[in-house]
């Protein structure tokens, strides 16, 4: 048998072989290749119907791979400098999940940016470790938190001597970087581990002068995002350990709630994706951020918007800064970041990331061509000459630093009351709220509501965020503790 | 031998021009260019395979997209024209004594040089000295441009491949902010014959509508295009383009035409009722 290198693709080359085989099917899915539901296969196409099939012999089981699952494995651990990768089928957010159980046992404390995906939040309340927030900087003329400063881990580190992890966000969805470098060699040097959500970071692996890697910065886990700037499907995602983690004991974490019948489209997505970018990363990462430089002049030239980028780096909470990223401050034109974004899909037909209260994010990748960055520029143009507003009273005030009071798992399975939303000042919440994208929490269970957040709350309602994570669908009310 | 040169005008019809011999053929960062000879049309242009002119039957298109705007435009000076490196909306402008200058944004440099060399018919007036000629996406050039022209020509292909910016709403919009105060722009509106045409057609519509004050649709009969059944928008800040229009005041200017008349200007914006019932759909 030759040696695998990166032009192989296991799990893709397998499939393949299989078809071929025209193996006759008496095992689920139900579908058949397709034959039994005509509808989703005029839809789907043939070609995916024939490839969703079950784990067997010849395609390897991702619940305990031995064959070519396993070499998929090895050959994106490669790619990207761990000691090991994991396929993961149930989003980043599994990955971050079984990063923490890992890491965490019931009461263990783990510190963490308090500016963490919900899905962070949520594998607290499912191993009851109990989160040491570090409130993040918050750049104050654009209303975003910022990343981790050193100084502020150290005296988390100082606080807390018996904290089992710290977990970094990084870079953050709006392109910000933390020095990950130093704060790795402070939770190492105090036996902790470092654990990355890299949810937006899968080009630094791959592309030239972009931030420092999880991996390369010495980070014991990291969860990748292969669906974002990797180009995979949808959902589908790496784990990605050190050396020093224990690679069959993370597979019996991520086992307790990962399905038992992966989908090849998601696998054999991450496996072609990541010979891609192995192969071609550099001009693909190259080109994205020509144009995501060219939008970011661009729209800067329109006046009024702000376009940032690396002139913001401050050496610490911002130590670097993701140039892929086309975040844009839209408050000096008199929108709020979510009503450009509306705009742009209502009057426009053009579709973005997500928009905040006052800065909207601008996904860029490969398949991105130069006319409809155009296109997406004029737009914004137009926008400001047509719903432009000047001096409007617009809350300037993104990021508000919880209190809190009780651990995630205790608020959330404590006993409770509902209260309409204007009178639960001073109670503690037991549930989240969130704008969704970009899906980081106003509020997470165990944390105080004070009338800012309610303020908050009310504003983002008005402005049409798409608000997520409560009991009551319509964000009326709010669980408290009892 | 035969060889012929077909264009699919839908999945059930093709539209065939039996080829004489082909005169060039290239592809550029854009789209893939062909000149051929033919025995009926002459000399044609296609890009990426679709039919932008030949020598038989341009003439109705460039009169039409370039004299309707010119007649009712009191005094046009400054005009853009965007698309139509073939050269045959310069050429219809230039025969204007009035107009100072000529701004030309063409994405394809290519085209402008392959229609120099095989289409003279069109790009015979390209060296004009009013003729300016960039070359840039349209849509990027016009972003920068506020309150500057009298009339802007859109001379767009098709809503998808390299054109397709110049049929959106954004596009629109930064024309109204290019034109003067009395600014009009005229663009090529698809047909609304074909079912994928014709909602190209009403899409376009209506964003042009949402852009403009005044926005009316004029028709013309042009052979080689899919039904042959065409379409052009007339979008304007303040002119009407037949009540404000003065037929004697364009006579006196003694511009021969071969297709565009007085008479046919103003018969030009009386419809078919299927199609005046598809623009009010989107009005």
């Amino acid at each position: 048998m030759t040696e695998l290198s990166q032009v192989n693709a296991p799990i893709y080359e397998a499939l393949r072989r299989f078809r071929r085989m025209r193996v006759v099917p008496f095992d689920v899915p139900g579908h058949k290749r397709g034959r039994g539901n005509m509808e989703l296969t005029e839809f789907l196409g043939e070609d995916c119907m024939n490839v969703d099939v079950n784990s067997m012999k010849p395609l390897d089981n991702l619940c305990h791979p031995v064959s070519v699952i396993k070499d998929a494995e090895m050959l994106a651990a490669q790619a990207f400098g761990a000691a090991n990768a994991f396929f993961m089928v149930g989003g980043t957010t599994s990955a971050v999940q079984s990063m923490i159980m890992y890491a965490c046992k019931e009461g263990d404390k783990i510190i963490m940016p308090r500016n963490v995906h919900r899905s962070a939040i949520n594998a607290l309340i499912l191993t009851g470790a109990v989160p040491v927030y570090v409130n993040p900087d918050v750049n104050k003329q654009l209303g975003i938190a910022l990343g981790m400063s050193v100084s502020q881990v150290e005296q988390a580190i100082r606080d807390n001597p018996d904290a089992k992890a710290i977990m970094v966000n990084n870079p953050t969805y709006y392109g910000i970087c933390s020095d990950l470098r130093r704060i790795t060699e402070l939770a190492h040097a105090h036996g902790m581990l470092v654990l990355v959500d890299e949810a937006h970071g899968t080009h630094f692996y791959f592309g030239e002068n972009f931030p420092v890697t999880a991996m390369a910065a010495g980070a014991d886990i990291a969860s990748v995002s292969m669906h974002k700037s990797g180009g995979s499907l949808t959902q589908s995602s790496f784990l990605l350990m050190g050396e020093k983690v224990n690679a069959d004991y993370m597979r019996q974490v991520i086992n307790l709630t990962q399905t038992t019948s992966a989908s090849y489209l998601l696998l054999s997505s991450l496996d072609i994706s990541r010979k891609r970018l192995a192969l071609s990363g550099r001009e693909i990462f190259a080109k994205t951020v020509e144009m995501a430089e060219y939008a970011r002049s661009e729209i800067n030239d329109i006046g009024g918007y702000y376009a940032y980028s690396r002139e913001l780096i401050n050496g610490d909470s911002i130590y670097d800064f993701d140039v892929s990223k086309l975040s844009v401050f839209t408050l000096p034109v008199g929108l709020a970041g979510i009503e450009v974004y509306d705009l742009l899909r209502d009057e426009y037909d053009i579709q973005i990331e997500f928009g905040d209260i006052g800065n909207i994010l601008a996904y860029i990748s490969v398949g991105d061509r130069k006319r409809d960055i155009e296109r997406l520029i004029s737009a914004m143009s137009e926008i400001k000459r047509r719903f432009g507003r000047t001096g409007a009273d617009m809350l300037s005030h993104e990021y508000i630093s919880p209190v809190v009071t009780e651990a995630p798992r205790k608020a959330f399975y404590a006993d409770k009351v509902s209260l309409p939303l204007e009178e639960s000042a001073g109670k503690v919440c037991t549930e989240f709220v969130m704008c969704y994208p970009p899906g980081i929490p106003i509020l997470a269970p165990g944390e105080l509501i004070t009338p800012e957040i309610i303020e908050y709350i009310k504003y983002a309602k008005e402005k049409g965020c798409q608000m997520t994570g409560t009991e009551d669908i319509n964000i009326e009310r709010l669980n408290v503790l009892k | 031998m035969e060889l012929w040169f077909t264009e699919r005008h839908t999945p059930n019809v093709n539209f065939s021009i039996k080829v004489d011999h082909q005169l060039y053929s290239g592809n550029s960062e854009f789209q893939r260019i062909d000149v051929f000879d033919s025995k009926e049309f002459g000399r044609f242009l296609t890009l990426d395979g679709y039919m932008m002119l030949t020598e038989k039957d341009e003439f109705i298109y460039h009169e039409m997209i370039t004299h309707v705007p010119m007649a009712v435009h009191p005094n046009p000076r400054n005009i853009l024209v965007i698309g139509a490196g073939d050269g045959g909306v310069v050429r219809e402008l230039t025969r204007y004594t009035s107009v100072e200058s000529i701004d030309l944004v063409e994405i394809d440099e290519l085209v402008v040089e392959v229609s120099k060399k095989f289409l003279p018919t069109t790009a015979c007036r390209l060296d004009d000295e009013r003729v300016h000629i960039f070359y840039e996406d349209g849509v990027k050039f016009i972003r920068r441009c506020e309150n500057k022209y009298d009339i802007i020509i859109v001379d767009s292909t098709d809503p998808f491949g390299p054109g397709e910016g110049l049929f959106t709403k954004e596009f629109y919009g930064s024309c109204f902010k290019a034109l003067r105060e009395d600014g009009i722009m005229v663009n090529q509106h698809e047909s609304p014959f074909y079912a994928e045409d014709a909602a190209a057609m009403q899409r376009s519509h209506k964003r042009i509508v949402e852009s403009f004050p005044i926005s009316r649709v004029y028709q013309a009969h042009i052979p080689t295009y899919p039904s042959g059944h065409w379409l052009f928008g007339f979008a304007s800040k303040k002119y009407h383009p037949v009540r404000d229009y003065e037929p004697t005041k364009w006579s006196m200017l003694g511009i021969k035409t071969k297709y565009y008349n007085t008479q046919l200007h103003a018969g030009a914006f009386a419809l078919p009722n299927y199609v005046e019932e598809m623009l009010r759909d989107v009005e």
